[in-house]
This record gives structure tokens, C-alpha cells and sequence, in this order.
């Protein structure tokens, strides 16, 4: 590559960036006309100028709004009169009194469909990695749900999974299902929905590792008379685990903090927190006690993520397993 | 293999993260996985792991395919769902619902407003990340993957809560707030994956070439770029058109179309809904198979 660019070092490239490589040029060589004296500090400023607009946007509608949050979560008041700045910090335990169970269930959850989107992604991105011939159909095809809105999706299954639907009528008929059996408005129901909305983002990192693998490795298990099963624990989950990590972290931390699947597949005795945020926000407008909530839901999230990356494994991948 | 430090993974197109140099392998094709190319053909072929992925596919693709069955349903009930013959009617009456309409057109104009607002800026941070050494380049990058991973209901909560704190009233415009906010990062990274893929040796030949900055960045970087653009652009729109937790916490009185399936769930969900998700589906595969055509072409 470097011989295309020979007055290019690496170190150079390092210092100065593209822009200020160009104009590194020997004199007397025709730099163009425009590369005069205002180049060079034109060209400092240039990427702070770029990086500006996007800066203050999420700055103004990411970062403050979690400060905004904080200090909501602290006022003193009630819905009828409004609320006013305070330090009430009592709310957090009056919140988690409330509503441990939930928050329990959502991260219950979460883990849950984690396990499913490992157990059934891992073997799959090993197989569309090593063993299929058309490795871009069978991806396609894992995220074509994505290309129908979330909420239907849900709905979709909701009706595919009815009492008398497609796949539990059928089965009634033939008796093989006594006529009472339900699948929606259980928390099984639920798990399936969340692994199969976040299934795409544990496949995409393990294949992403995967491909990267030299396929001589798996083949030399199989010379060494490997089953494909013992292959698949002895070989390729080691070689996928950063992969794994990673989709582990994109699939955990939306699903625990998700409510729609389970307002859609389950039922009352599987609410999850995110409801009652909602609720508590839009319904009930008591935000301080909402605005608790979820600061107390994003620091256990948090908490979680962070312990999962003090994994070795995991810190080295997570950089590269971020969509 | 030593040198191919930075124009050497141009072939990694889908994933954000650059290709590693890597020790003794062969220099390979465009994209995929290499080693396994030529190789498949010693491993004993076993009709097993094809069958479970298929049935992963049928899992992953179930929702889509009962959606596009169901849109030519002969529902006579308020639910749509044991089949009950076929018909046209829904497709022909696909827009007969008012509201419905309104809250595509609303979904629509929201989307499209997002696309353009978080495409640009995201372009600019990508375009900023992917060829400059900055102060704060690392803070930004770790900003980004903190705002992707943060779970959609705090995001929704805390942009409510700035827009309670400061009196704002929830609406149409907060809600192409929060779209750009939680869009903009995927566009940014997707413009910055294809920042470096580029050759900077082609801006330079273009200097050398009596180019001024600006017009070598027109006429040779910006149109490389372009794919990149559009992509980020095209992800902004289909998240926005996703969204249903982010959007129900800040849009106040304003439906979009997931919060009009969602509200009518209770009513029962009128087929056209089908009809129009079949729609939208259908233009995402149009859009998939037309780059997968270009790309195989080139």
C-alpha cells in the first residue's frame, strides 16, 4: 500500500491526518492555489467543524436529558399542584419498595432471551459462517424482520400465537393440545417474543467473529475426529466468545428494559418494568417517582453491562461487536 | 502484508470495526469470510445444521410472512386471525381508514425529516471520525455506543423529562427531536465505516492534479462517499419509522403509525394494517435486491 504514497510514513499519517499529509508536500512542487495560508488552520478547525453540529445535538437531547431526569427524579409535589425543585431522594427506596418484583422480572427476562439468542445463534452463525454457500441470503433472511415496524411484528405474533391461531388451533383439533393450552399471557411467551425481536444482534457479532476465523481450525477438529457437537464447544464457542460477549450486551440490555413484547405476548402476572415507567410517566403523571424508576432501572443496566465487560473476553470485543 | 495498514480491509464493507492485519493468510476477495472459500468442499456435507438454520430463518421471517397472508384475508370479525378465504378487498380499500392514513403520513413526514437532520449531521461526525485526529474523538465514539446501548425507555424518559422541565409541550417537532437524537448515531457510524474504506491516496492524486481542497473533496471524495451517505440516511429513516417506546413517551397528541396499531389492538387491528406493513415491506426488499444487483454487477 505504501508504495502508492512515498512521501507518506506512517508516523506522518499519525500526526497530521489526510489534510495536513497533503500539504506536507516539498515546495516548488505546484500546491494547488487554494492551499494557501489559509489552509493550514482551516484545516485544524475542520473536523471540530463537522463534529460540531452533531455535538450539541446529542449533548442537548442525550446527555442533558439524563441530568433533566436526575433532578426530576428529585422534586417534591404532586400531579394536581406540580412539582418543585427538592431533594427528595426518599423516592428511590419508595420506587424500589414498589416495584422490585418488576424489575426483577424485566432483568429475568432479559437473561432469559439472552440464553436463547446464544444457544440458538451461535450454532447458526457457525454454520451460515463455515458451511453455507450463500452466507448473504441466509443473513438476509435473519434480519428481514427488521424491515417490518417492531409494534407490528409483535402484533403479528400475538395473532400467530392466539388461542385458536394458526399454530395453537391446529393442534387443539388434533388433540394433541388439551382445548384449555395457551401460549400468549404466559412469561415463556414472553421470553420467546424478546429473543426473537434481539436474535438478529447476537447472530451479526458471532458471525462477525466467526468470519474472521480461519476455517482450517475447524476443519483440523474434524481430523482429529471431533463430533460436530464436540467441535462446537471444543472450537468454535471459544473462538466466537468475544462475538458472543458482545451480542450478549445487545441483547440484554434492550430486552430487559423492553415492554412492549410483554404487554403484547404476556399478561398480568408478567409485567415488566418498563410499563410502569410508562404509566407512571404518561398515566399517572407522577414523574418523580418515574423519573426514579428509570434512573434506578439504567444504573442496575449499567451496573450489568460494566460487570460484563470487566471480562477480558468481552473488553476486547466490545468495540468491534457495536453496530 | 505489512503494508496494508490502511487501504487493506476495503473489502469489510458491512461491519464498522477496520480488518485487523492478520499473520500469514492470503490476501482474499472483496468481503466474507476467506479461509472457508474452497475449503467446503472436504467437509463432509450433513443435512442437519441446514435444516435447523432453515427453521431459525422460518422463525426469524414467521411475523412478516403471517402479516403479508393475512393482508389477503377474508376477516369477516373485528380479529384477524384464523384464515377465512382470499380476497383483494383490503388492498383495494388499503387507505379507506382516515386516521390510518394520517398516522403513516405523519410516520412518513417524521421519518423523512429524520433522515435528513440526522443523516447530515451524522455524515458530518462520520466524515470527522473516520479521516481526522481530534480532541474528544474518543469521547465522541464512546458517547455514540453509550447512546446506541441505551435502552429506548430511559432515552424516552429523560427527553420527557427535559421537555417537562424546560415547558415544552410534547408533539410533532419533540418527537423529530428524540429521532434525530437516537438516529443520528447509526448514521454516523455508518458514514464513518465507509470513510475508511477509502484510499486517501485518491484525494491526493487529485491535489497533485492542481485540485484545490474543497474541489478535490467535491469531485473525488464526496462522490465515494455518497453510498455511505445515503446508507446512514436510509437507516435513520427505517428507525424512525420503527420507533414505538421512544416516540410514545415524547409525541403527546401526535399517532404515528406504530402507536396507531398499537392503540388499536384493543378494537382489533383492521387488515389494511397488513397491507400497508406488506407495503413497506415490499419496498425494503425492492431496496435490498436493487443493491445487491448493483453491487453484484460491479
Amino acid at each position: 500500500m505504501d508504495d502508492r504514497s512515498p512521501p507518506r510514513t506512517g508516523a506522518e499519517l499519525q500526526r497530521s491526518g489526510p489534510q495536513g499529509g497533503a500539504r506536507r508536500r516539498p515546495p516548488g512542487q505546484q500546491g494547488g492555489p487554494g492551499a494557501g495560508p489559509a489552509g493550514p488552520r482551516g484545516a485544524r478547525a475542520l473536523p471540530y467543524l463537522l463534529a460540531a453540529p452533531a455535538w450539541l445535538w446529542l449533548a442537548a437531547f442525550f446527555i442533558v436529558p439524563m441530568g433533566a431526569m436526575l433532578s426530576l427524579s428529585l422534586m417534591d409535589g404532586d400531579s394536581v399542584q406540580g412539582y418543585a425543585p427538592a431533594w427528595n431522594t426518599g423516592v428511590y427506596a419508595e420506587v424500589w419498595a414498589a416495584h422490585s418484583g418488576q424489575i426483577a422480572r424485566s432483568l429475568l427476562y432479559g437473561a432469559c432471551a439472552t440464553l436463547v439468542c446464544a444457544a440458538v445463534g451461535v450454532p447458526t452463525a457457525y454454520w451460515i459462517a463455515f458451511r453455507s454457500r450463500r452466507k448473504g441470503l441466509w443473513l438476509f433472511l435473519i434480519l428481514l424482520p427488521l424491515l417490518v415496524p417492531f409494534v407490528l411484528r409483535m402484533v403479528s405474533w400475538q395473532a400467530l400465537l392466539a388461542d385458536d391461531g394458526l399454530l395453537l388451533g391446529p393442534l387443539k383439533d388434533l388433540a394433541l393440545l388439551p382445548g384449555g393450552a395457551r401460549v400468549l399471557t404466559t412469561a415463556p411467551a414472553v421470553v420467546f417474543g424478546l429473543a426473537h425481536t434481539f436474535f438478529p444482534f447476537m447472530v451479526l457479532p458471532v458471525y462477525t467473529v466467526l468470519a474472521r476465523v480461519d476455517g482450517t481450525v475447524v476443519e483440523a477438529a474434524r481430523d482429529l475426529y471431533a463430533g460436530p457437537l464436540q467441535t462446537l464447544l471444543a472450537v468454535v464457542l471459544p473462538l466466537a466468545r468475544p462475538g458472543v460477549a458482545a451480542g450478549a450486551i445487545m441483547v440484554f440490555v434492550p430486552a430487559a428494559a423492553d415492554y412492549v413484547t410483554a404487554e403484547t405476548l404476556g399478561g398480568a402476572h408478567t409485567a415488566v418494568v418498563g410499563s410502569v415507567i410508562e404509566d407512571r410517566y404518561l398515566v399517572d403523571h407522577a414523574y418523580p417517582a418515574a423519573a426514579a424508576l428509570t434512573a434506578l432501572v439504567l444504573v442496575l443496566l449499567l451496573a450489568a453491562v460494566i460487570a460484563a465487560v470487566r471480562v477480558p473476553a468481552v473488553r476486547a470485543a466490545v468495540p468491534e461487536g457495536a453496530p | 502484508m505489512n503494508g496494508s495498514g490502511r487501504g487493506g480491509g476495503q473489502g469489510s464493507g458491512t461491519g464498522t470495526a477496520p480488518e485487523r492485519p492478520r499473520g500469514p493468510r492470503r490476501r482474499g476477495g472483496r468481503s466474507g469470510p476467506r479461509p472457508a472459500r474452497g475449503r467446503r468442499m472436504r467437509l463432509p456435507r450433513r443435512p442437519w445444521g441446514g435444516l435447523g438454520v432453515a427453521a431459525v430463518a422460518v422463525w426469524m421471517c414467521a411475523p412478516a410472512a403471517f402479516m403479508a397472508v393475512f393482508g389477503f384475508n377474508d376477516a369477516a370479525g373485528r380479529y384477524n386471525v384464523t384464515w377465512q378465504g382470499f380476497t383483494l378487498r383490503w388492498y383495494r380499500d388499503a387507505f379507506a381508514h382516515a386516521d390510518l392514513n394520517r398516522a403513516l403520513l405523519t410516520s412518513l413526514a417524521i421519518a423523512l425529516l429524520t433522515m435528513a437532520v440526522a443523516g447530515m449531521l451524522g455524515a458530518l461526525l462520520g466524515l470527522a471520525l473516520g479521516r481526522h485526529r481530534f480532541r474528544g474523538r474518543a469521547a465522541t465514539e464512546a458517547a455514540l455506543f453509550a447512546s446506541i446501548a441505551a435502552p429506548e425507555v430511559v432515552l424516552g424518559a429523560g427527553l420527557l423529562s427535559l421537555f417537562l422541565a424546560l415547558n415544552i409541550a410534547t408533539g410533532f417537532w419533540t418527537t423529530v427531536i428524540a429521532h434525530v437524537a437516537f438516529a443520528l448515531p447509526f448514521a454516523a457510524l455508518t458514514v464513518r465505516a465507509r470513510v475508511r474504506t477509502l484510499d486517501p491516496a485518491l484525494e491526493e492524486a487529485a491535489r497533485d492534479l492542481g485540485a484545490t481542497p474543497a474541489a478535490a473533496f467535491r469531485l473525488v471524495t464526496l462522490p465515494l462517499l455518497a453510498p455511505g451517505i445515503a446508507a446512514g440516511g436510509l437507516v435513520a429513516f427505517v428507525l424512525s419509522l420503527d420507533d414505538y417506546i421512544v416516540t410514545s413517551f415524547v409525541s403527546g397528541t401526535t399517532t404515528t403509525f406504530p402507536q396507531w396499531i398499537w392503540g388499536s389492538t384493543r378494537v382489533g387491528i383492521p387488515p389494511q394494517v397488513n397491507v400497508v406493513g406488506t407495503l413497506l415491506l415490499a419496498a425494503g426488499l425492492a431496496l435490498a435486491a436493487g443493491s445487491a444487483l448493483r453491487r453484484r454487477r460491479r
